[in-house]
């Protein structure tokens, strides 16, 4: 069975770590902070200047002058901290981010990614990706393996304009845990009662399988 | 006005001088922390063919967007223009021009233009269509590209509180690019829902010191949520 939105966030939450700072991208990404483990401290990163990103507000703690970037309307969580745009980039394009969970439309074998445009049909911008992409060295994409039709989405290279170049070693696909080196996909885990031969013939990009390909635990 | 007294009386004075085809540099984060009372006099005046610098353009009826349904914008540099039907006709048409511009590469060009930096190096936009036609340079391994500084005729700021000789405390995410802007204007105008004497505000909680600053005006705000988020009080 191929992961739920819930699923693949809950999977992105095992590689989270104690002390970690970390950026959520928008839409499942988003989902991660619903399972950070039990006994572990995160602080979320959110680009638009908060770092200690809190739960939603109760209606009567909604507050216009602070939100996500996201544009939702957000809570500040104990020991955060507030900043204007350019610390906010200093922190992502330095290195200072342990984490960011973005999503895409395409990943390729070289680590390439493509996300905030298809000519023609959707041109509202990168936003801060183009920024997480290039400043992060610890990146987890998180996107569908294939289209409905089942066309792929992890290919040998990205037909839609890119977002970053080379950046990009781990994906987690709806099917697959897999890790970008040496130009090929490799396979390191798979979604719970999903077939080998099914990633593969959803896997464009070249792809190492190893003998042994473990189930994704929940 | 009077030494370093920046106060002025109406919004028509506040944005006195701004004339058609200039650049003007807009804080704000989505509907978080615009200048929406400067955004309206801007419609108001009618000004047009000017240069929008700003994360995002507003929706169809509020911030920026507002400027849109004259067509007083020529082109707009902004990272994100979702959530905007009259923006998309108008780019798939051509009457607006568009440059996309990475977020932090943004607030950084705006940073640089306040801060007399011509152009930096970044990483970020290498090898995509952000690259295009830009200087690119190795760096101990890593390739990078060039981007130009922003500098604007205007710039139009939305702080909290500030004092009259022009000292800014900004509240919350409504900083986000609003410091950045400020220093970038040629003729930067503040508004602000509190105006105090100078000696009233703590010098070490000043997040925008008043020599950036050329006039600040008292307004009332709507203050627009875009994404309304709620949890119930038990979960």
């Amino acid at each position: 069975m191929a992961l739920t939105r819930e699923q693949l966030a809950q999977r992105v939450a095992q590689e989270l770590q104690d002390g970690y700072y970390v950026n959520l991208g928008i839409g499942i990404p988003t989902l991660v902070a619903n399972y950070i483990p039990a006994g572990i401290e995160v602080m979320l990163q959110s680009e638009n200047g908060l770092l200690g990103m809190g739960q939603f507000p109760t209606e009567d703690e909604i507050d216009a002058d602070l939100i996500n970037a996201g544009k939702q309307t957000v809570t500040m969580a104990k020991g955060a901290s507030i900043f204007d745009s350019a610390e906010s980039f200093a922190m992502i394009r330095g290195g200072h981010v342990d984490l960011t969970v973005l999503g895409a439309f395409e990943v390729d074998v070289n680590g390439n990614i493509a996300s905030y445009m298809i000519p023609g049909k959707l041109i509202k911008g990168m936003g801060g990706a183009m920024d997480l992409v290039a400043g992060a060295d610890n990146i987890i994409v998180t996107m569908t393996h294939a289209s409905k039709h089942g066309v792929s989405k992890l290919l040998s290279n990205c037909t839609l304009p890119l977002t970053g170049k080379g950046c990009i070693k781990r994906v987690l696909t709806d099917l697959a845990f897999i890790e970008i080196k040496d130009g090929k996909f490799h396979l390191l885990e798979r979604a719970p009662g999903v077939s080998i031969e099914e990633i593969i013939k959803l896997t464009e990009g070249e792809l190492v399988v190893p003998d042994n390909v473990p189930e994704m635990k929940f | 006005m009077a030494g370093f007294d920046k106060v002025v009386a109406s919004y028509e004075e506040a944005m006195a001088g701004l004339e058609d085809g200039m650049t003007v540099i807009s804080g704000g984060f989505g509907l978080c922390g615009i200048p929406e009372n400067l955004i309206s006099e801007i419609k108001r005046k009618g000004t047009k063919a000017l240069t929008l610098v700003s994360n995002n353009c507003g929706v169809d009826d509020f911030g920026l967007g507002v400027l849109l349904q004259d067509r007083q914008i020529k082109k707009i540099v902004a990272s994100y223009v979702g959530e905007n039907a009259e923006f998309e006709r108008q780019m798939m048409s051509g009457e607006l021009e568009v440059e996309l511009t990475p977020q932090g590469t943004l607030a950084e060009k705006m940073r640089a233009g306040g801060a007399g930096i011509p152009a930096f190096f970044t990483a970020t936009g290498y090898g995509t269509p952000v690259a295009i036609g830009k200087e690119e340079r190795e760096i101990d391994g890593r390739m990078y590209i060039l981007e130009p500084a922003i500098k604007g005729d205007f710039a139009i700021v939305k702080a909290w509180k500030a004092d009259r000789y022009g000292n800014l405390v900004f509240r919350k995410t409504a900083r986000n690019f609003n410091p950045m802007a400020a220093t970038a204007g040629k003729i930067t105008v503040v508004e602000v829902e509190e105006i105090v004497e100078p000696g009233e505000l703590d010098p070490d909680q000043i997040h925008t010191p008043g020599i950036y600053v050329n006039r600040l005006i008292l307004g009332s705000f709507e203050k627009r949520i875009e994404q309304r988020t709620v949890r119930t009080a038990q979960s």
